[in-house]
């Protein structure tokens, strides 16, 4: 409480108010900062002859892109798509090759960093290598290098590799696969493969508590891939297998241009994306081979011997004792490689991805030139990518932490 | 303490800005005589229009225009500096202000001149876009090319041309598009795709840095109008009049048979032709209405040279580049190269 006779002076020296009025200060000024510049960019726009407004969105894109899962998806036509489908396009080619990147990275990340830590000499040097080699040159260089070293050493547009005869086959201008041909009861097999998975956590959840009464184990693997390859496998073929496959088809008489893999035909993943992907992976899993690493040295030794007296064998050990701890060590820093990764995946626009930043960025704010609009969707893109990405790292993160009883 | 310093420090930044604000009011000709140098936006590589050797030395069709431009302002065609720029980022670098004058192979076109406050102060170079091929493919004409696979820059008018092409021919195709034109070349020589398609002036340009430019043909068919010109900001029209003009002076001199090897001697000679001694300054205050010296033609010539000098230097048939005049003729020699007159 203030008395009466307090002066202004003394009312300044008080921490509480001081602090009040300095906030507010800040906060006035930030304000008007913020006002500043928004007001300084609406005026020097309209200096240049520009205004502000999104209906852009609705006019019709008049350029042609390659065929990615973006095009496939949103059916793209030239002259009946709008700027909007481009947009959801460069989101789509994005969010893909950031999610297959993140599930490879982790994959190569995690054997790259165990093998790091192996007793077998060769896998530890080879590890050794490729974390140094990899993670100290840009990544930049690397989808350059990995883009035209793959390009040089495939058959030409008009030869192919095949993987698997008449199925699936490769050259320069993509990898080719068989594409999905949805019917009308295909629901019912993808319902079903959801069932399988929910009934695989019921008896898992059986499972344990049996193992916690009894202390008999049951082969859980084995139960749940069965459960989740028979059921919906079943389902799909008493209903008539609703799924039919297009297989590529490739040409080798007629004229020369005709020649080579048909499209429409077939599934197509181009090298670029190919590129992309295997760039951002390797780079990626390298920073991750180390944070893994890390978090299974900062397990403390006297764990895995607690663990050995107890007679469990040492592979339970790594999955049942070090992984659960290192895991809290693993996931935040984890995490930070995940949205680099993502961001990273711009770095695509150099070698023909039709990812956001060159196919929104790149064409489509050529032609359409609203720089502030379109620059600002697409930050907003990335944030959102970002934040859904480190919302869910946090969920997995509170999962795995340490629980205090 | 620290609050308030910080406080004084945000006041310090808020009047700092309020500078840079009150920069830009300034006329760019001011500007640019502050600085002392034109900021001239070029390619970042195309060889005959704007390209840099091995010192970093600017040479071009292009770059000969900033030149003119700084012979006309400072009386110094060095006086030029060079910003690198990819098709993307050139409108928003000029729009921004980092450079004065973008002279980078820039197609004009309606939209550009309307939307993106932005002005084309004339044309240097009438080009088209065409379609470049490996002999080994056996084609002859582009409406051959049904299901090819085409390389390109993003960025340009390019993406846009070859799919109304391909649109109005009934013909599929499909499209990679890189961010830079050394990729398109790599990715092309590579054999990603079937065609490679720019301006005929950038597929004579990049063809050397093929691995054998000699098993690749240019197709006959030009399936655009691509009139190149310098580019300025909207709402400056000083500086608007002194890069047309400049433009203008090159053209004009090479129309009146004024030549780097000649002006000198034209600027002593007594009797002169009225144009030629309006274009060199000897008559009339041209230059001063466009706020320069009245030498300012005559610097351009004598510095960079005319029109033809400039083309035959660096994209003529005795270059590497072999672009015949053709359209970019003087319009009394065939050509539709047309300066309007400086009286």
């Amino acid at each position: 409480m203030f008395g009466r006779d307090r002066s202004l002076t003394s009312l300044l020296n008080d921490t509480f108010i001081r602090g009040i009025l300095f906030q507010a200060l800040i906060a006035i000024g930030l304000l008007l900062s913020i006002n500043w510049l928004a007001d300084n960019t609406l005026s020097n726009l309209a200096n240049q002859g520009k205004t502000l407004g999104f209906d852009f969105l609705t006019r019709t894109a008049g350029f042609q892109i390659s065929p990615t899962l973006g095009t496939w998806m949103l059916d793209y036509k030239v002259g009946k798509s709008t700027y909007t489908d481009v947009y959801l396009i460069g989101i789509i080619n994005t969010f893909i090759v950031a999610l297959l990147g993140i599930l490879a990275a982790t994959v190569i990340g995690f054997t790259v960093g165990i093998m790091r830590l192996s007793d077998n000499l060769v896998f530890r040097w080879f590890s050794s290598f490729y974390v140094e080699v990899v993670r100290n040159v840009p990544l930049l260089l690397q989808l350059f290098f990995w883009y035209f070293a793959v390009l040089r050493a495939m058959p030409s547009k008009r030869e192919k590799l095949e993987l698997v005869e008449g199925v699936a086959g490769l050259n320069i201008t993509g990898l080719y696969l068989p594409a999905p041909i949805v019917s009308d009861g295909f629901i019912y097999s993808f319902l079903s493969l959801i069932g399988a998975i929910a009934i695989t956590f019921l008896v898992r959840r059986y499972a344990l508590r049996r193992q916690a009464e009894t202390g008999q184990i049951l082969p859980m693997f084995w139960i749940g891939l069965s459960i989740i390859l028979l059921l919906p496998v079943l389902v799909h073929y008493l209903n008539g297998s609703p799924l039919d496959w297009s297989l590529p088809e490739f040409k080798d008489t007629g004229p020369k241009l005709r020649q080579g893999y048909q499209s429409g035909a077939g599934m197509v993943l181009v090298p670029e994306m190919l590129a992309v992907w295997l760039a951002l992976s390797l780079y990626t899993a390298a920073f991750i081979a180390e944070i893994v690493r890390a978090g299974i040295l900062a397990v403390s030794r006297g764990q895995t011997e607690a663990a050995y007296a107890l007679g469990v064998r040492p592979n339970v050990t790594l999955r049942l004792v070090v992984i659960p701890q290192a895991m809290r060590v693993i996931i935040p820093p984890l995490t930070s490689q995940y949205l680099n990764l993502t961001k990273n995946s711009s770095l695509a626009v150099a070698i023909a991805y039709p990812e956001l930043v060159s196919v929104f960025a790149g064409t489509a704010l050529n032609q359409v030139g609203k720089e502030v609009e379109m620059i600002f969707m697409m930050m907003m893109v990335y944030l959102t990518f970002s934040l859904m990405t480190a919302a869910f790292m946090n969920w997995f993160n509170s999962r795995v932490k340490l629980v205090e009883r | 303490m620290k609050k308030l310093s910080f406080l004084s420090a945000l006041c310090g930044a808020a009047m700092g800005f309020g500078a840079v604000a009150s920069a830009n009011a300034a006329t760019t000709l001011e500007a640019v005589k502050a600085k002392g140098f034109v900021q001239c936006g070029v390619s970042q590589g195309l060889p005959g229009f704007s390209n840099a050797d091995d010192s970093g030395k600017w040479t071009g069709l292009d770059v000969d225009l900033c030149r003119a431009v700084a012979a006309a302002v400072f009386g110094d065609a060095e006086k030029v500096k060079y910003s690198p720029l990819s098709a993307k980022q050139r409108f928003t670098a000029l729009s921004s202000g980092e450079i004065d004058i973008l002279s980078r192979n820039t197609t004009w076109t309606m939209t550009r001149d309307t939307q993106l406050g932005l002005n084309f102060a004339g044309v240097n170079y009438y080009d088209g876009q065409g379609m470049m091929v490996p002999t080994a493919l056996g084609v002859k004409s582009a409406t051959e090319l049904d299901g090819a696979n085409i390389c390109t820059n993003t960025g340009t008018t390019t993406e846009l041309n070859i799919t109304d092409y391909f649109r109005t021919n009934g013909m599929s195709f499909n499209l990679v598009a890189f961010e830079k034109a050394d990729e398109v070349v790599a990715a092309y020589d590579a054999g990603r795709c079937d065609v490679y398609t720019t301006d005929r002036s950038g597929l004579a340009a990049q063809r050397g840095k093929l691995t054998q430019p000699d098993s690749h043909v240019v197709l006959p068919e030009i399936i655009s109008k691509e009139p190149l010109g310098p580019v300025v900001r909207q709402g400056d029209d000083q500086w608007f009049n002194i890069v047309r003009w400049s433009l203008n002076a090159m053209i004009n001199a090479e129309e009146l048979g004024i030549s780097s090897s000649n002006v000198n001697m034209k600027k002593f000679q007594s009797k002169l032709a009225p144009s030629v001694a309006r274009l060199i300054g000897k008559e009339g205050k041209f230059g001063e209405e466009l706020g320069l010296s009245n030498d300012w033609a005559y610097n351009i010539i004598m510095q960079v040279g005319n029109y033809g000098e400039s083309y035959e230097k660096h994209v003529g048939l005795n270059t590497p580049l072999k672009l015949a005049r053709g359209v970019n003729s003087l319009w009394s020699k065939g050509g539709i190269l047309y300066a309007a007159p400086i009286r």
